[in-house]
This record gives C-alpha cells, sequence and structure tokens, in this order.
C-alpha cells in the first residue's frame, strides 16, 4: 500500500504538545500523535512497571487508569489524553514506599507466579474496584477476564481481590 | 504505523469540515482503529480526534425512547440507569462484549463501525477483498471458524462482530449521521451491507459522514429478552453465534417478536418473515424451532463453521425460550438456562 501524503497546505505536526498528569506528577511533552501511551510511558517515561504483552488490547497487561478509569494503554495513542490524570502500577504505592492494598493482598495471596501480567491485574482491579461492581467471586471473575494471566494464578487473583473488597466493606476507612 | 495528521476539532462543524478527504479518520476510542492501524490495515492521511465534540450524553426523546450520543462509552451505556431499566437486551448485549477496559474506551458510534475479525483482512501479506478490492478473497477455502453462514458472497464470507449492534437491530434503533454537506438518519436494518461484490464498504456510511447518535424507539421489550452469546471462551471473545431475542405476549400468545443474529452474517441478521411466522402462537420450542428452520433455510457453511448451522438453531430456540420465560441469558453466571 502507498505511503500516506500530508494534503496540499496541511502541515504535518510531528509532535503535539501534550501536558499529562502522571502519579501525581504533572509532565508537559512534545509527541509524536502515533505513540501509545504504552510506548510513552515504558520508552520515553522510563516507567516499564506497565508491561506489553499482545500490544493488541487482548491481554491487560498495558492496563493502567486515565482518571480513574481502567483502560488498554497499547490502544491509546498518548496524544489523545492531554489533560488527564494518568496512574500506572508505580503510582499506587504510597510515597512513603508503602503498598498498595492491593499489592500487599497479591502478595499474600501468591496472585503471581513470573509477575508479567501482575502490574496489570492490580491496575485492573483497582480500576474494579472504583467502578464498584463486583462482589461475588462470579462478578470479579467476569470483571477481570480483560487480563489474561499466562501462568494461570487465577484462583489466587481472585483470592486477593476479593480479600480487598471484602476488607474495604468492612472497614470504610481504608483508602480508596 | 504509518505518519499521520493528527487534528483535535471542538466543534462538530470543524470536525466535519476537517474529514473530507476519504483517507481520513475519525478517531473515537480507537480500540478498533489503532489496532488495524498497529497491522498496516488501516493507513489514514489524517485522524480527525472526535473526543471533545458535544456528544457523550443520553437523551430522552419525546417519542419516548432515548438517544444516545456517538461517544457514550460501551461501559457506561451497559450501565446506565434508563438502558439497564427500559432496554436491559442493550445492556446485555454490551456486558457481552470485549473486557471492561476495551468497554470503557471504546464508545457507540465506534462499535458500529468496528471491523470484521476475519484473520487474512487482519494479515497483508494476504489478498482479500475487504481490504484490497479484486485482490480476492483467503478466507474462502482457507480456515472459516468464525466466517458467514447467511449472506456472504462469492467476493467475501466475513462477519460483523459488533455484540452491541444484534442488540440494535432488535430494538430497531435509528442512525443519526452528519456531514458537511447535512444531515440524515438510517434504519439500523439500512446501516450496514452484505458484502455482495463490494465488501470493502462495511456499511452505507458515505466517505466524511460521521455517526452522531443511536436513537432507541420507545418499545423496549424491558421483560421479555435475552442475549446469547456462544463463543470459544466464556468471557473476552468474539461471538460465534449471537442471539437477540425479545417479545411481546399479550394473554400468553406472542404479539411481537424480534430476532437478530451475530457472528453467522457481514451485518446483524434479521429475518422479518420468520419473525412473523411465530405471531398469534403460544410460545414453545416447536413453535420457536420453526422460527429458526425459516431464517437457516439459506445457510451454508465454509467447512470450518458448517457446525454453526445446527449451533444457531438451538440458540434461536433457546434465546427465544429465555425471553418467553422472562429469564435471560446472564452475563456474569455463564451457565445456560
Ligand atoms: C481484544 C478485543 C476483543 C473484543 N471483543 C469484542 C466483543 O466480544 N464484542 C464486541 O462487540 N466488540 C469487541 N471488540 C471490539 C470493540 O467493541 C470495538 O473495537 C469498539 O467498539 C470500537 O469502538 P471505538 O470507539 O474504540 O472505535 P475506534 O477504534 O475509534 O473506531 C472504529 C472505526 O469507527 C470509525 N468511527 C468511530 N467513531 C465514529 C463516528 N462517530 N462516526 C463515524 N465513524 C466513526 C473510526 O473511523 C474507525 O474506522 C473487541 C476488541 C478487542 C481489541
Ligand atoms: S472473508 Fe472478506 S475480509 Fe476475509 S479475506 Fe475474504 S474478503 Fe477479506
Ligand atoms: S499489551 Fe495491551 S492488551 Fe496486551
Ligand atoms: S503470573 Fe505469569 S502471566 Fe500471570
Amino acid at each position: 500500500m502507498k505511503q500516506a501524503t500530508s494534503p496540499a497546505g496541511v502541515e504535518r505536526q510531528d509532535a503535539c504538545p501534550t501536558r499529562l498528569t502522571i502519579n501525581g506528577e504533572i509532565v508537559e511533552l512534545a509527541i509524536p500523535p502515533w505513540t501509545s501511551l504504552l510506548d510513552l510511558l515504558r520508552e520515553r517515561l522510563a516507567l516499564t512497571g506497565t508491561k506489553k504483552g499482545c500490544d493488541h488490547g487482548q491481554c491487560g497487561a498495558c492496563t493502567v487508569l486515565i482518571d480513574g478509569r481502567r483502560i488498554n494503554s497499547c490502544l491509546k495513542l498518548a496524544v489523545t489524553l492531554d489533560g488527564t490524570e494518568i496512574t500506572t502500577i508505580e503510582g499506587l504505592a504510597g510515597v512513603d514506599g508503602s503498598l498498595h492494598p492491593l499489592q500487599e493482598a497479591f502478595i499474600r495471596h501468591d496472585g503471581f507466579q513470573c509477575g508479567y501480567c501482575t502490574p496489570g491485574q492490580i491496575c485492573s482491579a483497582q480500576g474494579l474496584l472504583n467502578e464498584a461492581q463486583a462482589t461475588t467471586r462470579a462478578e470479579i471473575r467476569e470483571h477481570m477476564s480483560g487480563n489474561i494471566c499466562r501462568c494461570g494464578a487465577y484462583p489466587n487473583i481472585v483470592d486477593a481481590i476479593e480479600d480487598v473488597i471484602h476488607k474495604r466493606n468492612s472497614d470504610p476507612r481504608m483508602p480508596e | 504505523m504509518n505518519r499521520f495528521d493528527y487534528r483535535r476539532p471542538s466543534t462538530l462543524a470543524e470536525a466535519l469540515s476537517l474529514a473530507t478527504d476519504p483517507a481520513v479518520r475519525y478517531l473515537a476510542g480507537g480500540t478498533n482503529l489503532i489496532d488495524l492501524m498497529k497491522e498496516d490495515v488501516e493507513r489514514p492521511l489524517s485522524l480527525v480526534d472526535v473526543n471533545h465534540l458535544p456528544l457523550g450524553n443520553i437523551e430522552d426523546t419525546v417519542e419516548g425512547g432515548l438517544k444516545i450520543g456517538a461517544l457514550v462509552p460501551n461501559a457506561d451505556l451497559a450501565r446506565a440507569a434508563r438502558i439497564t431499566q427500559r432496554y436491559p437486551l442493550l445492556s446485555s448485549a454490551l456486558l457481552a462484549g470485549a473486557s471492561p477496559q476495551l468497554r470503557n474506551a471504546a464508545t457507540t458510534g465506534g462499535n458500529l463501525l468496528q471491523r470484521t475479525r476475519c484473520y487474512y483482512f487482519y494479515d497483508v501479506a494476504t489478498p482479500c477483498n475487504k481490504r484490497e478490492p479484486g485482490s480476492g478473497c483467503q478466507a474462502i477455502g482457507g480456515l472459516t471458524r468464525q466466517h458467514a453462514i447467511l449472506g456472504a458472497s462469492e467476493h467475501c464470507i466475513a462477519t460483523h462482530p459488533s455484540d452491541m449492534c444484534v442488540a440494535l437491530a432488535a430494538l430497531q434503533a435509528v442512525v443519526h449521521v452528519e456531514s458537511a454537506r447535512g444531515s440524515r438518519t438510517i434504519a439500523f436494518e439500512d446501516f450496514h451491507r452484505l458484502p455482495g461484490d463490494t465488501p470493502e464498504r462495511d456499511s452505507n456510511l458515505e466517505p466524511g459522514e460521521l455517526v452522531t447518535a443511536v436513537e432507541l424507539p420507545a418499545e423496549s421489550f424491558d421483560i421479555h429478552y435475552s442475549y446469547l452469546k456462544l463463543r470459544d471462551r466464556q468471557s473476552y471473545a468474539f461471538a460465534l453465534v449471537s442471539v437477540a431475542a425479545a417479545l411481546r405476549l399479550e394473554d400468553g400468545i406472542v404479539a411481537e417478536a424480534r430476532l437478530a443474529l451475530g457472528g453467522v452474517a457481514h451485518k446483524p441478521w434479521r429475518d422479518r418473515e420468520a419473525e412473523k411466522q411465530v405471531l398469534g402462537q403460544a410460545p414453545g420450542r416447536e413453535a420457536f424451532g420453526r422460527v429458526a428452520d425459516t431464517i437457516l433455510a439459506g445457510a451454508r457453511g465454509q467447512g470450518d463453521n458448517d457446525f454453526k448451522i445446527p449451533l444457531a438453531r438451538r440458540a434461536i430456540v433457546r434465546a427465544l425460550d429465555q425471553a418467553a420465560r422472562a429469564a435471560p441469558q446472564r452475563q456474569v453466571e455463564k451457565r445456560i438456562s
């Protein structure tokens, strides 16, 4: 297929000024429009906690939160996110390094084996908590179905998330 | 991915004026378009990011229905109270599709215009009439597990992958579109196309036209409905066969029947003659079986997908039965009742 050329009179902008808040920090960057959020995080910002599994929306390893909603960062162009707040796995722990309740629960329940899918699982689980649509095991499983675990740690992943949901329901002071 | 211009208009007029060249694409959630651009299947000159247009609301219509803005995310639409209460068939179909992450990003307009998942369409190294008109169809005689059993042509046997659209077909939605030339509405049945000898066209949308909204008529089938989706794994997989069934019963007799099938054709499949057959009858597996036989009378397998014909028959009967019993298929608890 032939290479696209710009229509007459239109200057192609090879980098667009974009302002993002990433894990609480404001970042102002000129970003080529064809850069995915996943590549921006990993390749330019050295936030390699977010993983690339399939790069096609099929595995969930790249899940991050945009304004609190979980999405697949491999299918989002970074320039489209101007003005948003992005949370990655690096942003979930406390500033003092204390683990997030989901991170603690994944450790307590052995919610991983190789760990490759884990950042995506945990960000997705935080999205699930924000959505407040799942309480039963069946609901947790269905609402976590966008995260594939090649090692098959599913039962323990569900245990970990169930634990956090139950603790949150019994202790309203637990952090969001 | 090829290089392209990126535009982010904030008004409808501006967006429409930027999209007059057929090589320009509107960008909504990006979950299909970006994927296809990574595969070089789509190589747009320019992307017009429509996410900042005011098309994100659900409004009541004077006719008693709803008008859903093209940018309403699939996740939000599935959970909106007016949808779960009045159009649970639509909510159910949405929740049967993709994953929570994808539904957060995917939009109503983008879902309508998502392209087929035919493996050969995705593989730029193989001929495909949809991707490269006139190059041939590698699927015919190839791997056809996903492919069509109804309405296919010698030029293309692809299926439309959407779940949402199957429910919209049954609900007889209307699509609102706008372009620099003006606005028009398209009945849902006329929105998507059969492949014929122009498989490169999925829909009757003209170049530059933007979907602004999807309108639902007042009749909502909130009691007797079911969306039954059968697939290779229970979640996060496209339909092999899906059925949206909706009935209106009066004194135990079928007064109205709507049925649309997904995963079997180039568009959500409806057969009005078959639907009429069950009117005035008591609901039951025999009557529903006759409906299924009529719908599938012209069905043809391609080899790998021959199983879809008996599967579709059973799915039609079961979904109509679930609808009649007011026991819709649950999308969390997957057991088929
Ligand atoms: C792994 C995976 C699994 C999936 N599983 C399912 C499934 O089981 N069921 C299902 O139904 N779907 C499934 N999907 C598909 C998903 O639902 C679609 O990708 C999504 O709905 C597309 O919406 P979008 O807003 O992201 O569209 P985009 O990717 O932004 O756009 C898609 C197309 O629509 C055009 N477009 C977008 N908005 C408009 C508009 N307003 N007017 C005119 N043209 C427009 C774009 O130019 C583009 O050509 C899956 C996707 C993935 C990646
Ligand atoms: S079935 Fe259609 S989309 Fe698939 S290879 Fe043939 S022409 Fe292309
Ligand atoms: S890397 Fe994004 S879903 Fe797999
Ligand atoms: S822990 Fe290895 S992929 Fe999930």
